[in-house]
Parts: C-alpha cells; structure tokens; sequence
C-alpha cells in the first residue's frame, strides 16, 4: 500500500517537473530588474529572465559608488592636497610655479601653478575616495566607469597633464630666469638699503 | 575508397552532430532556467561550440605523472572508438546501411559494451580518486542495466523475428515483405505511416520501448543517471584528469553515444526511416513521403526528437542515488523487461 503510494507520488511528481520546465522552455520573458523593498520582487524574479546582457544592459550605478578615476586639469590649481591624502600614494603630481597668474578655474579660483606631471596609477589605487573630498575644486572626480581591462600594467598609470616636456622645460627656464630676477632686483634693493644705512650711521 | 568516404562522412556528421548537441544543451538548459544562453557568439550563439573546440584544441594535453600513460592515451580512443563503430549497423534509409549484417543488433549490444572497458582504463589509469570512483560506479551501472536493454531489445527482435537492423525497419511500414498488423487485429500493410511502427505491432513494445529509454540514459550516462560523472560529488567523474583533445574525444564519445541508443530506440520501435504519415484512402502520404532521401530526413528528425527529449529529461530530474538507481534496475526494470519477453514469445504464438 505504502509503495502503491509512493510511485503514485513520483509519477505525479515527474510529470508536474516536465511540465513546469516544459513551460519555463517556451516562455518569453525579459530580464525585469525590481527594488528589493518593493512587494512584487519575488514575483517578479520567478517570472523573468536572471540574465543580465552585461556589456548591453548595466545596472544603474548608486551615486556613492566609487569607480575610475578622473582628473579635469584645467581646472586644477595643483594644490597637491590629493596627493598628500591619498593613503597609497598613487597620485604623482610635478610642480612648477608660474611666472604670473595663468588664468583661473570654472569655480573662479586663481591658478599659480603649473602641473608638469599629474599621473595616477589606477594599479596602486584602493578606491578610498579621499582625494575627491579634500579637491578644493572638485576637478579630481570618480567617473562611473569600472569595467577596465588593460594588457599591460604600465597602461593603468594615467596621464592627466597636459603639459609636453618642451612646454615644460621653457616653464622651467622662465621660471629660473624670472627667480635670477628677482634675486638680483632683491640683492640690489638689499645693497641700495644698506648704503643707505652706512650712509645714515656715518 | 567507399569504405573511407562512409566512415568520413560519419565522422564529420557525427562532430557536427555533437558540436550541435552541445549547444542545444546549453540552450534548452538555459530557457529551462531562466537564463539566456549562448548569444553573442553568431546568430542565437551558434558557433559558440565551435570556437569552444577550437579553443579545446589548442589546449595542453596534460598526461599526470602518477598516471599510467599507455592506458591513459588509450582510453579515449577505445571510448570512441567503441562508440563510433557502432555506427555502422545503422539503417539511414532503405537504400543506405553501411554494413547490412544480419547479426547487426547483436553485434550494435556487443561494440557498445566494450565502452565500458574504455572507461574503466580512464578512470584506472588517471589514478585519482574521483576518476576512480566514477569509473566503478559506471561500470556497475552500465552492466546492470544493459540487461534491462538487452531483453526489452529481444522482446522486439521476438516480434521482428530478426537480427538485421535493416530488415527490422523494412517491417514497419509500407514495404514490409510479411504482414504487419495494427495491435494484432488490423492488417496495415498498405496504410503504413505510424500504425505499422514497432510500437503499435503489440501493445507491450510501448512498455520495452519505455524501458529501452531508461536503459539507454543510463547506458549514456545521462541524468537522472549520470552519477559517474556527478559533477557536485566527483568533479567530473572519470573524465577528471584529462584535458585538450582527449576530453574532446571523450566528450564527443558522450554525444555520439546518446545519438546512437536514440537511433536505436527509433530503428526498433519507432519505425526507423519510415513516414509517420499514413496512406488515407487516395491520399498517398505515406507513399509520397517514403523513400531514400525522406528516409534520412525521418530517421534523423525522429532521433533529434529523442535526442531533446534526453535533454529535456536531464534538466527536470535530478541525479538518482546509486542504491536508488540499483534498485530501480534490479527490482522494477528486469522484471518488467522479463514480463515484455514472455508478452512477445505468446504474442508470437497464440496472436498472429
């Protein structure tokens, strides 16, 4: 009796599996992605497609997330905050200070100084986030792009100045020539002051 | 030179066939589960399997050190070898059979048997546990339930009163040479279409057909009797330890295998390359639709429609556990099988 029952069971049984996965084969369904706290979630998973067609369709990003890394160097006055924050030191930044002003940022700020070098190396970083709050600018900013795959590790250290070496160099030159100015316009103040002085005391 | 131009042909229609198969597995896997499956490689992923071998092809072929090497090279070979040759039995339509022996069923049993020991030397020669085990739970398996197969297969060949594949499926239809009767009551000779087929000859060879199925799953090692290879227990069974082209030996062995006992199953009681269409009156359909060429077109839709319905089986049902499996043989199929034996010998004796 006990038997009869039970092979009764799994026939039942084997022909409710064939016909739900009968049915699951045919049905057209499209991937439906639904808040966790709405009521209809479980519903609505049991109905459709889990696939999500990655490369085509992606998940909207939270705005907190934190992703690659972006650096918009023209509105950097290179503070070098960033680089004195970041716990791994991933960010190199290569200062030369500019003869006058050299024009100001979108928010209005004065920039003084030019920035021979600004690399990131996206390898090192740890996606902390830290440098983008301390920007006094905001031009150090995280994209929402995060599927990056590169050959070559080298690669992974970007680039976000500008500036070619030349133009770099010619800074440099102006620079040391606008300092040697200055410090031969200092040296004669200094000795135009001390005669003066001599010239009071005696 | 035919001998080599038929044995090519098979080759080729047979990795086709299996690269084919691989990805109507993953597809109605898929669907099954909610997923989508292969998409972005060709229209609906089709040449996904394709660049799946030639990525297989490409791979090391890594033979283990403990392993003993001889055995471990030889073993795909034998597995499809063994597989492959019972190709050539096989009736792909009246006018094409490679080998028309009349001892062809008996000699089809026999070759697919010797698989067996192809895959007792993979398992043995990998010398790793998990190999090892799922070779010993094959080889139990394989030898139990070719007895179920082997008596449901009799209790046809009782009825067919042959060993001759060829001859058996000329006794499903229009061109039968004896007298056919539907259920034993209604001469359908000249109706042909499914009436004639093995399985509406008598009633029981529905039950040896059904039994045959089960068998020939198990003898391919397909869920729910695939706990050689039952990847959440062994890994990969006995397979484990072999990587490059002998997996992909193996594997196509597994396809090839599953295309085998389906056509068989199709040649014995489904009326092999015969129309299922019957002749109604002066609508000839089955006189229309009978021939060499339709003939190949039948066996293979018939044997593709098994072949899904083994896929479809796989992903509803899981896996047996291995007394359950023993059980179900040894207890329910033997006895049965037996029963369908005694049905054909009076079938034969008192009905017609």
């Amino acid at each position: 009796m006990e038997n009869k029952k039970s092979t009764y069971h799994s026939f039942k049984g084997f022909v409710k599996g064939f016909t739900l996965t009968w049915h699951h084969m045919f049905r057209r369904s499209k991937t439906v992605r639904t808040n966790i706290q709405s009521d209809k979630y479980f519903e609505e998973r049991n109905d459709n497609t889990s696939t999500l067609r990655y490369p085509h369709v992606k998940l909207p990003l939270p705005d907190i997330s934190r992703n690659q890394l972006q650096v918009d160097i023209d509105d950097c006055i290179v503070c070098d905050l960033c680089a004195k924050i970041c716990p791994v030191d991933c960010i190199e930044i290569d200062v030369i200070k500019a003869v006058g002003d050299i024009g100001k940022t979108s928010d209005g700020t004065t920039k003084r100084l030019h920035a021979a070098k600004f690399d990131i190396d996206m390898a090192k970083c740890m996606f902390c986030g830290l440098c983008t709050i301390v920007c006094p600018t905001e031009c150090i900013i995280m994209t929402d792009e995060y599927d990056v795959s590169l050959d070559n590790v080298a690669a992974m250290n970007y680039h976000f100045s500008t500036m070619t070496k030349e133009e770099a160099e010619e800074n440099r030159i102006k620079l040391a020539a606008f300092e040697e100015e200055k410090r031969i316009a200092k040296a004669t103040a200094l000795k135009a002051a001390e005669e003066k002085k001599g010239g009071e005391n005696v | 030179m035919t001998f080599y131009i038929i044995s090519i042909s098979l080759l080729a229609f047979v990795a086709i066939y299996a690269l084919m198969g691989v990805w109507a597995e993953r597809k109605i896997s898929a669907l099954i589960q909610d997923r989508v499956g292969p998409v972005e490689t060709g229209k609906f992923g089709l040449l996904q399997t394709f660049a799946d071998i030639i990525k297989l092809l490409q791979k090391e072929d890594i033979v283990p050190t403990t392993a003993d090497k001889v055995l471990f090279t030889l073993a795909p070979v034998l597995v499809f070898t063994s597989v492959f040759m019972g190709f050539a039995v096989l009736p792909f339509s009246p006018a094409y059979i490679s080998s028309n022996i009349n001892i062809g069923l008996f000699y089809f049993m026999a070759i697919i048997s010797i698989e067996v020991v192809g895959i007792l030397m993979a398992g043995w020669a990998s010398n790793n546990k998990y190999a090892f085990l799922g070779s010993i739970r094959s080889i139990a398996q394989i030898i139990a339930y070719e007895i179920p197969a082997g008596i449901a297969v009799l209790s046809a060949v009782m009825i067919y009163q042959s060993l001759n594949l060829q001859e058996i499926a000329f006794q499903q239809g229009i061109y039968a040479k004896s007298d056919i009767y539907f259920f034993g009551f209604w001469k359908v000779n000249t109706v042909g279409g499914f009436l004639s087929w093995g399985v509406f000859q008598a009633p029981h060879l529905f039950v040896a057909a059904i039994i045959y199925f089960i068998a020939s799953l198990a003898e391919a090692n397909r869920t729910p009797f695939d706990i050689p290879e039952a990847e959440s227990e062994l890994v990969a069974g006995f397979h484990v330890e072999y990587s490059g082209f002998k997996f992909g030996a193996l594997f196509l062995a597994e396809y090839a295998m599953m295309f085998l006992t389906s056509m068989v199953l199709v040649i014995l009681f489904f009326g092999a390359w015969y129309s299922p269409l019957p002749n109604i009156a002066k609508v000839q359909l089955a006189e229309w639709t009978n021939g060499t060429y339709w003939g190949i077109f039948w066996i293979l839709l018939k044997t593709l429609l098994i072949v899904v319905l083994q896929i479809w089986i796989r992903w509803t049902l899981p896996r047996f556990r291995a007394d359950q499996l023993m059980n179900f043989c040894w207890k329910v199929l033997i006895p049965v099988s037996f029963a369908c034996l005694f049905i054909s010998a009076f079938w034969k004796l008192i009905v017609l």
